[in-house]
């Protein structure tokens, strides 16, 4: 489990890209500055791509781990 | 998430852009635009920003489908020919984008109903192709305080540019009058490459989701020029006249009429 405070929460294992970035984005654009924002995504494409865009979008990724065989739990904190 | 599963996905494009996101998807759903015209510039400058989501859009036309516009007015198709423009765009429209407010308007803008057609909406475009009619357009915006993109199309030619009255140069302030009755060439007499149409549409349609969203630098103060035979652009930098007669200082026109029509 993260020790990070999560103040909100997506599970989008089974979204496809570009789908996923765009509900995370879309999460985000909800939440308050400095906000944390957990979500979990499938391994391969997913997260390959939408932290690293999440990034672009100036976002910050505090953490990344492993959630189960086959997908990972991320937490972004909205700039 | 307050947005439906299909809005999502409709507009995942737009939305994964930084410049739009969620929160520029919705101005883009909340614009009224006012498209003049249903033909060459009017018809891509309808469907890209039916496709885009604007969530009402007029448009203007007297016209009926004539065989020999579907050589570039690609909102209408040869099962069209004999119907109303309006009614035929507004099909298309809705059928790409269901959620849509389509307001087909089948009428000439004139000095007497240009305003109360105005009226309803944020953003006017001008795909009209005959300058009695872009006079009088230019004229009526500056007067309701309605941004205008024009644009224009002649043989291999085209021009765009964004007017925000009073903040920028109106059409008035670079050409002053409609030519005399004859001394240019409209359309019907000269011809136009109808892929030139989609060039200048498109950059119309462009310069609408820039206004609505509030982003870039807006063809204002600037005269986009296409040269297709060419294939190049030019700019030229055009300024707000003190002396306009309609944006002015001591404007001379104060009220609108229509001028005598060449075709
Ligand atoms: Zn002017």
């Amino acid at each position: 489990m993260s020790k990070f405070k999560v103040d909100d929460s997506l599970d989008l294992r089974g979204v496809l890209c570009p789908i996923n970035f765009v509900k995370t984005k879309l999460k985000l654009e909800e939440m308050e500055p400095g906000d944390h924002l957990e979500v979990l995504l499938d391994e391969g494409d997913p997260i390959a791509n939408v932290p690293r865009s999440v990034k672009e979008e100036g976002h910050m990724i505090l953490k990344v781990d492993r959630e189960g065989e086959h997908a990972y739990r991320i937490i972004i904190k909205k700039s | 998430m307050p947005y439906s599963e299909d809005w999502i996905e409709r507009y995942s494009r737009h939305i994964i852009l930084s410049e739009v996101g969620g929160g520029g998807q919705q101005k883009i759903g909340n614009a009224k635009v006012l498209v003049l015209g249903a033909g060459g510039l009017g018809s891509p400058v309808a469907l890209y920003l039916a496709a885009a989501g604007v969530g009402t859009l007029g448009i203007v036309d007297n016209d009926v489908v004539d065989l020999s516009n579907l050589q570039r007015q690609v909102l209408h198709a040869t099962p069209d020919i004999g119907r109303s423009k309006v009614e035929s765009a507004a099909e298309k429209l809705q059928a790409i984008n269901p959620d849509l407010t389509i307001k087909p308007y089948k009428e000439l803008v004139t000095s007497a109903n240009i305003m109360d057609i105005f009226k309803d909406y944020d953003i006017v475009v001008d795909g009209t192709d005959n300058f009695p009619t872009r006079f009088l357009v230019n004229d009526a915006c500056v007067m309701a305080g309605k941004p205008l993109v024009h644009g224009a199309i002649l043989r291999f030619d085209g021009q765009a540019f964004t007017i925000i009255p009073y903040e920028g140069p109106c059409y008035r302030c670079i050409f002053r009058e409609p030519p005399p009755p004859g001394a240019v060439p409209n359309c019907s007499q000269a011809g136009i490459l109808g892929a030139v149409a989609g060039i200048i549409g498109t950059i119309q349609a462009t310069e609408v989701l820039k206004l609505i969203l509030g982003k870039g630098k807006l063809l204002t103060g600037r005269l986009l020029i296409l040269d297709a035979l060419d294939m190049s652009f030019r700019e030229t930098r055009i300024r707000k006249d003190p002396n306009c007669p309609i944006c002015g200082q001591n404007p001379t026109i104060t009220e609108l009429t229509d001028y005598e029509w060449v075709c």
